[in-house]
């Protein structure tokens, strides 16, 4: 009876702790990365390699990642999500966070070589799976690489894509 | 942040900007298969409660991925290139609790 209880209790903790912590970590998370996306709005980032452009004086391959996950409570309520189908928008704006963490990584990365454009970006997602496997994955993993381009002072300035 | 302190070229795309190709070596991988160790995924699975980035993982994947690039290069390098093009990155799970990442692209000689 006292097992079955403090099994309870500790769940409940759980879902708890997930749920405010959580969502507290997801709303300052989500800040911060609109913050750096307003920083960095003058980079240009296309998934294409766009021509005419002028001459390109030096390139780099640059990457950004990241791996992020659900806390317990959105988890559960992710799999009640599963029994009756539909939106799972915990999974939504994990993979939303996910993804423009990963761009701005990559783009961090470009600025910091004094790359002002990255071209042909491609992004790509895979799931890590959990060793239990009883929570389904432990986490996502976005990878977003291109490459950074820097154009000579001659041609026009920054290649306009718009 | 994977450090990118390779000795030779790697881009993305078709070709490397600027540059023009003028030998081709064929295609070039690298690869490397790693499982999470169990500190690591002591301290990730209390990090799943909360959710949000899991930090280890993310840097044992960027050493990971290190690593693969650096066997490509190495091989680029053995087959006599100065770039490697359309490098592409593939991840995936073996097992549960290890994956395998892939990178592959084309060895070539550039020339500016």
């Amino acid at each position: 009876m006292f097992d079955a209880l403090s099994s309870i209790g500790f769940t409940l903790f759980l879902f708890i702790v997930g749920y405010v912590c959580g969502s507290l970590a997801e709303k300052k998370h989500f800040k911060s990365i609109r913050k750096r996306e307003l920083q960095t709005r003058q980079m240009v980032v296309c998934n294409f390699v766009p021509e005419g452009q002028g001459a390109v004086d030096q390139s780099m391959l640059v990457t950004g990642s990241v791996v992020v996950s659900l806390d317990y409570f959105k988890r559960i309520l992710a799999g009640l999500r599963l029994i009756f189908g539909g939106r799972v928008k915990a999974f939504e704006t994990l993979l939303d966070r996910g993804r423009r963490e990963a761009v701005l990584r990559m783009k961090a990365q470009a600025r910091q070589h004094g790359y002002g454009s990255v071209i042909n970006v491609r992004i790509e997602t895979s799931t890590i799976a959990s060793k239990g496997g009883k929570n389904g994955t432990a986490g996502v993993e976005v990878l977003v690489f291109g490459t950074a381009v820097r154009y000579l002072a001659t041609s026009n300035q920054e290649p306009v894509v718009s | 942040m994977m450090k990118m302190d390779f000795p030779i070229e790697l881009s993305n795309t078709e070709n490397v900007p600027g540059k023009t190709i003028t030998e081709f070596h064929g295609i070039v991988s690298g690869s490397t298969v790693r499982a999470k160790h169990v500190g690591r995924d002591f301290m990730a699975g209390l990090k799943n409660i909360v959710g949000g980035e899991l930090k280890g993982y993310t840097e044992l994947l960027e050493e990971s991925r290190h690593e693969a690039v650096s066997r490509m290069v190495a091989q680029a390098q053995s087959v006599g290139a100065n770039a490697v093009v359309n490098v592409r990155f593939a991840t995936s799970s073996v097992a549960s609790g290890a994956s395998e990442l892939y990178v592959y692209g084309t060895a070539v000689t550039v020339q500016r």
